[in-house]
């Protein structure tokens, strides 16, 4: 159903070419990718493959090399994260990045802190009511439970915490959200309360790149699969149509997939 | 949220023997209750010349430059830091003040005959570079920690030793003389309000508004701004502060040119209660700072702490010392209770770490 719907539109975040080496290390080989509107794209491969590096690329967290970055139809340079940050690009690490002594609503609103109107707000005054009225919004149109806004992350679930981890990031992005296996630290009940707000993100709209090694959340979750090893994009996978065993068959080389499959348009 | 709420204490000790549970919960309110039980421990030995207005007065007189410093260092420490040279910082401040003081109010014979005719211009001017001295050193502190990438212990560590050592080599060594007496007698010990209770003088002087001023400032500053928001969120996981765009390193400045500020605010109230610069006193007065926050409650693992937690913190050693004097016991035992409080204060956070860590 999703693929069916991408073909006709344009990409929100493309990559074409993009190359980068760590010392004698080519860690990324003329790397293609593209993320289109309401997909959930699961980027995986074994460890060293690039997934990460290929993310803070993309992110702005490392500099480009060679190759560009398209976004929403514009060639981009992001030098930092920040600058990924503010059109739109939000990633949810996976080693749950949240202030722990901090409640939700302060997490949520973290570096982006809403200040009283006139002179308490320019000397720095927090309009507490207007960030946790906000968060209540957000928190119930993604349906994440929190027990109690005003309570330190310290006492919540991992899955309630990876949940306002994933809620901040939903909060801001108006493009694409980026997930860096947002699931490898949790059980099986909260991995699937993250799953659920994936699918949840995705039909807003907002397209997902969904980092994991974990095969069985990948095919619960991704509409497409790309497969990197070595620094290279090797395949292409369908969710509905390849196997786990596919999936394994190309991260590790065995593999059948000696030309690349591409599932989408050019 | 920067009040551990009883639910909190609940959930992070369920696993905990009952004894030790029991601990836990009362840690965050064991400050007070401690303070409490010291002053019910002197007021029932030494009822009368403990348990008046005076007495209190004095005490509240006497702690008002550890409150001071123990609001800078509860800032510092809440960011996961530590700030060992507030007590040198205070002294060269002091003394830099004193000098500078005495420069302006006079010419040097006129300083030799103990005339300051222009005290009017060197008081407020000397006072003020006490302060700036504080500051620079801990915008000194902030910048070598962040800029250099090195422990806050080991850069305050070496600026005690500078600025201890700079204040000795300004003053030769010994109590700075010849400072305007109307420093003390016209400032420090100027009676703003006073009042009478039970037939005793009760006297609000300018080091004490001083110092409950910063005090509900930083308690205001660290609870409703954005100042104290990222001060917290630095101490719980610097990293994710980063990530979410705040300037760590820049706000780190600021958190330690706070406390070197403040050290110097303490050093220019010395001078004022005093009316010298003394050279000799207050080189343990960062053991004390850190021990009023610990024991306040106060993490040294950063993101948690509060302002009356450390001004509460404080008054424990000043009240120690008065009734162990007021009891004709050794004041010295002051010294072997407050490290005993501060072995089970410290004892009591890292319980309740593990606990959240087992979460």
């Amino acid at each position: 159903m999703a693929l069916s719907v991408e073909t006709a539109l344009q990409p929100v975040l493309e990559a074409r070419g993009i190359n980068k080496h760590f010392g004698p290390v080519h860690a990324l080989k003329n790397v293609d990718m593209s993320v289109f509107p309401g997909e959930v794209v699961a980027l995986i491969g074994d460890n060293g493959a690039g997934k990460s590096t290929l993310i803070n690329v993309l992110t702005g967290v490392l500099p480009l090399e060679s190759g560009e970055i398209i976004f929403t139809g514009e060639r981009v340079h992001f030098s930092s994260p920040h600058e990924a940050r503010a059109h739109g690009i939000e990633t949810v690490y996976q080693d749950l990045a949240v202030a722990p002594h901090l409640d939700a609503v302060a997490n949520i609103f973290l570096g982006r802190e809403r200040r009283q109107k006139g002179v308490p707000g320019l000397l720095g005054f927090l309009d507490n009511a207007r960030m946790r009225r906000e968060t209540d919004e957000q928190l119930s149109r993604l349906r994440v439970r929190v027990p109690d806004l005003e309570r330190r992350l310290v006492t919540l679930s991992g899955g309630q915490r990876q949940g306002v981890a994933v809620a901040r990031a939903v909060m801001w992005a108006s493009k694409v959200v980026i997930m860096d296996e947002p699931t490898a630290a949790l059980g099986v009940a909260q991995t699937g309360m993250v799953l659920d707000l994936i699918r949840q993100v995705r039909d807003t709209g907002i397209p997902v790149v969904f980092i994991s090694h974990n095969m069985p959340n990948v095919f619960q979750v991704a509409d497409r699969i790309v497969v990197l090893r070595l620094g290279e994009i090797v395949a292409e996978l369908n969710p509905k149509t390849a196997s786990i065993e596919d999936a394994v068959a190309a991260m590790t080389g065995s593999s059948r997939f000696s030309n690349r499959e591409v599932a989408t348009s050019d | 949220m920067t009040e551990a709420s009883g639910t909190y204490d609940e959930l992070v000790t369920e696993d905990l023997p009952a004894w030790q549970r029991y601990l836990s919960r009362i840690s965050t309110s064991f400050t007070p209750v401690i303070l409490i039980m010291i002053i019910l421990v002197f007021a029932i030995h030494e009822r009368a010349s403990f348990l008046n207005a005076r007495n209190f007065n004095d005490i509240i007189i006497d702690s008002s430059q550890l409150v001071v410093l123990s609001v800078g260092m509860t800032f510092v420490i809440i960011t996961a830091g530590i700030d060992l040279s507030v007590g040198s910082v205070l002294i060269l401040s002091s003394v830099v003040a004193a000098k500078v003081m005495i420069a302006l109010s006079g010419t040097p014979q006129d300083i030799a005959r103990f005339e300051f005719p222009t005290q009017g211009l060197g008081i407020p001017v000397g006072l003020a570079a006490g302060v700036a001295t504080g500051l620079v050193c801990g915008v000194a502190n902030g910048a070598l920690i962040t800029r250099l990438r090195m422990p806050s212990f080991i850069v305050t560590l070496g600026m005690l030793g500078i600025a201890l050592g700079l204040g000795q080599l300004l003053s030769g060594g010994t109590s700075v003389p010849n400072v305007p007496p109307s420093v003390q007698t016209e400032i420090g010990l100027r009676e703003l309000v006073g009042f009478d209770v039970a037939g005793q003088r009760v006297r609000i002087t300018p080091p004490v508004v001083i110092a409950y001023s910063i005090a509900l400032i930083a308690a205001v500053v660290l609870n409703r701004t954005r100042f104290g928001r990222y001060t917290y969120a630095i101490g719980s996981n610097a990293a994710a502060a980063r990530r979410a765009g705040i300037e760590v390193d820049v706000h780190l400045i600021k958190v330690y040119a706070l406390s070197g500020l403040l050290a110097g605010v303490a050093g220019a109230m010395d001078l004022m209660r005093f009316g010298t610069a003394s050279v000799g006193s207050h080189q343990s007065d960062n053991l004390a700072a850190i021990s009023a926050a610990v024991i306040g409650g106060t993490s040294l693992f950063g993101g948690i702490g509060t302002i009356g937690g450390s001004v509460v913190g404080a008054f424990i050693p000043t009240v120690l010392r008065n009734g162990l004097v007021i009891t004709r016991v050794q004041p010295f035992w002051q010294n072997v209770a407050i490290g005993m409080v501060l072995i089970l204060a410290v004892y009591l956070d890292q319980r309740r770490r593990r606990a959240e860590e087992r979460m």
